[in-house]
C-alpha cells in the first residue's frame, strides 16, 4: 500500500541553512548536506530545498549544495525557491534534484509549467501555491493590499476570484504579500491540466503560525485534484500533520521548525500516525 | 566497469553516484562499444515513454542496448529504463518499445478519488514465488521502495515478474528474466535497500563489493 509522506524542509541561503536548525549532535547544523543526511537517518520519506537566497549572483551556491547532497543522500530531493526558467529546471534536475518546484513564474507565466512538464516530465514538475483565505478570520483591522494580476488575467478571466464573494482562496506572491486575484482550486485544477506533477500547497495564514494546516484549504485542493498533495504552513504538532493526513486528505506532509528545533523526530511522528491508523513507511 | 547509459534523459547522476556509493566503478556513457564491453549495464529512464525511446534511436544505442540484453551481460533498467524493454505503451500512443520482454506498458485508472496519479513515494514489494531474483537477495517481502510513475506494466507474461506492488490494482515493480532485471521503482532513491538491490547487482557484475 502506498504510505503517506513526511517531508522536511530546510530554507536555505546563500549556501546555509536558515530558521535555525538546532540538532544536537550535528557537526555543522547550518550545512544543508549534514542537515539531509540527519533527515535520511531519521526516516524522512523525501527532503525539500527552499533557496531563498536572494542575490542573483549566488544564486549558483544552490546548485552546489544539491550536488554535493546528491552524492551523499539517496532519497527523492525537491528543490524550489527562484525557478524561473527551464535551464534553471535542468541544471537543477542535472545537478541531483529529482523534482523541482515552481512558484512565482507559473503565477507570471503558466505556460513554463507546461514546457517544464513536456521537456522533463510531469513527475519532477512540482507547482507550489502560496494561497491565503478571502475572508480573513479573526484578523480584523487587516489591510488588504492592491491585487496585482497575473499579464494573462484578461485571456483568462475564469481562473479569478469574484471580487464579490469573499470565500475560498486567492493565490499570493512574493512570500504571500502580493494577493493575485486568482482563485486557488481554479489555479491548481489549471496547473494540473498543464502537467504539474504534484501541488505544494502552502496556507500563508497558517505559515509559521503553529495552528497547524488549513484543514479546509487542504481538503478542497485535495479532491479537487487527482494529482498528489502535499500540505504546508502551520504545523506545530504531529497531531496537525495527522489533521492534514486524514481530514485534509493531503497526499503528504511538509513542516520545518518541528523537525529542527528537535521538538519532534520524523521516527516520533511517524509512530503518532501509525498508532492513529495512518499507513506511513516504518 | 558498470556502464550508465547516457541517451539524454534523466538524472544519471544519482544513478552514478549510488553505485559508486556501493563501491562500483561506474561510467556514464553513451559510447556504444563502451557500452558492449561494460561488465554490467544499467539504462535509466525517466519523462515519456515516446520520448526515450527517440532519443535512444537518436543517440545510435537501440541495437546496442538490444544486443546488451540479449547478452549474458548483467543488465538493470530503472523505471522508463524498464518500460521501453517491453512490446509497446499507451503513452501518447501506442508507441513501440524495444519488445525484448513482452507486455505492455498501461495508464493507472483512478479507481477512488483518494487515488492520486502518478503512483509517487513509498510502496511495498510482494516477492513473487517464482523464486527470488539474485538482485534481490537480502530484500525483505514488504520491503517499501519509492516509485514515481503513472504507467505500469502489464507483463503478458506475468511470470517475468520477480516483485509485484498494489496501486489500485496489482502491478510488477520488478521483473527478471535470464540476465536482465529492471524495476518500475528507483533503487537510487529507495535509502539502505534500494542500495543493497544496486550492490547486489554490482556483485553479479563482477565488481569488489565490500
Amino acid at each position: 500500500m502506498l504510505t503517506k509522506r513526511i517531508i522536511p524542509c530546510l530554507d536555505v541561503k546563500d549556501g546555509r541553512v536558515v530558521k535555525g536548525v538546532q540538532f544536537v549532535g550535528l557537526r555543522d547544523a547550518g550545512d544543508p548536506v549534514e542537515c539531509a543526511a540527519r533527515y535520511d537517518r531519521e526516516g524522512a520519506d523525501e527532503l525539500t530545498f527552499l533557496d531563498i537566497t536572494a542575490s542573483h549572483e549566488k544564486r549558483g551556491i544552490i546548485l552546489d549544495v544539491v550536488r554535493h547532497t546528491a552524492e551523499q543522500v539517496f532519497m527523492p530531493l525537491t528543490v524550489g525557491g527562484g525557478v524561473r526558467t527551464e535551464d534553471d529546471v535542468r541544471e537543477l534536475l542535472k545537478a541531483g534534484a529529482d523534482k523541482v518546484s515552481i512558484n512565482t513564474a507559473a503565477v507570471y507565466d503558466p505556460d513554463f509549467v507546461a514546457a517544464s512538464a513536456r521537456r522533463f516530465g510531469s513527475q519532477c514538475t512540482v507547482v507550489a501555491v502560496d494561497a491565503r483565505r478571502r475572508h480573513y478570520e479573526g484578523t480584523s483591522g487587516h489591510e488588504r493590499p492592491d491585487t496585482v494580476p497575473p499579464p494573462w488575467a484578461g485571456t483568462y478571466p475564469e481562473l479569478l476570484v469574484n471580487p464579490e464573494d469573499r470565500t475560498g482562496w486567492e493565490i499570493y506572491t512574493h512570500g504571500g504579500r502580493n494577493p493575485t486575484g486568482i482563485d486557488v482550486v481554479k489555479w491548481c485544477r489549471r496547473m494540473e491540466d498543464l502537467g504539474a506533477g504534484e501541488i505544494l500547497l502552502t496556507s500563508m495564514d497558517r505559515d509559521g503560525t503553529k495552528a497547524g494546516y488549513d484543514i479546509k484549504l487542504t481538503r478542497a485542493i485535495s479532491e479537487a485534484v487527482a494529482v498528489p498533495v502535499i500540505a504546508s504552513g502551520g504545523v506545530g504538532s504531529p497531531e496537525h500533520l495527522l489533521d492534514g493526513l486524514t481530514v485534509g486528505k493531503a497526499d503528504a506532509v511538509l513542516a520545518a521548525s518541528i523537525f529542527h528545533y528537535g521538538q519532534y523526530t520524523i521516527d516520533e511522528c511517524k509512530y503518532f500516525l501509525s498508532s492513529r491508523g495512518v499507513k506511513v513507511r516504518s | 566497469m558498470i556502464a550508465i547509459v547516457d541517451y539524454g534523459v534523466g538524472n544519471l547522476r544519482s544513478v552514478a553516484k549510488a553505485l559508486e556509493r556501493v563501491g562500483a566503478e561506474v561510467r556514464v556513457t553513451s559510447d556504444a562499444d563502451e557500452i558492449s564491453s561494460a561488465d554490467g549495464v544499467v539504462l535509466p529512464g525517466v519523462g515519456a515513454f515516446g520520448k526515450c525511446m527517440d532519443n535512444l534511436r537518436a543517440a545510435g544505442l537501440e541495437d546496442c542496448v538490444r544486443s546488451v540484453a540479449g547478452s549474458d551481460t548483467p543488465f538493470f533498467g530503472i523505471c522508463v529504463g524498464m518500460q521501453i524493454l517491453f512490446d509497446e505503451s499507451e503513452e501518447f500512443g501506442p508507441v513501440k518499445g524495444l519488445g525484448i520482454l513482452p507486455g505492455k506498458v498501461k495508464r493507472f485508472a483512478r479507481r477512488t478519488p483518494d487515488m492520486k496519479i502518478p503512483h509517487m513515494g513509498w510502496n511495498q514489494l510482494q516477492i513473487s514465488e517464482r523464486g527470488r531474483a539474485p538482485q534481490l537477495r537480502g530484500i525483505p517481502d514488504g520491503a517499501f521502495v519509492y516509485f514515481v510513475h503513472s504507467y505500469y506494466v502489464d507483463a503478458d507474461a506475468s511470470d517475468l515478474a520477480a516483485s509485484t506492488t498494489n496501486y489500485g490494482r496489482s502491478f510488477i515493480s520488478s521483473v527478471w528474466s535470464d540476465n536482465i532485471f529492471a524495476t518500475q521503482f528507483h533503487p537510487e532513491k529507495s535509502q539502505k535497500l534500494g542500495l543493497k538491490l544496486l550492490a547486489n547487482f554490482a556483485v553479479m557484475a563482477g565488481e569488489p563489493v565490500p
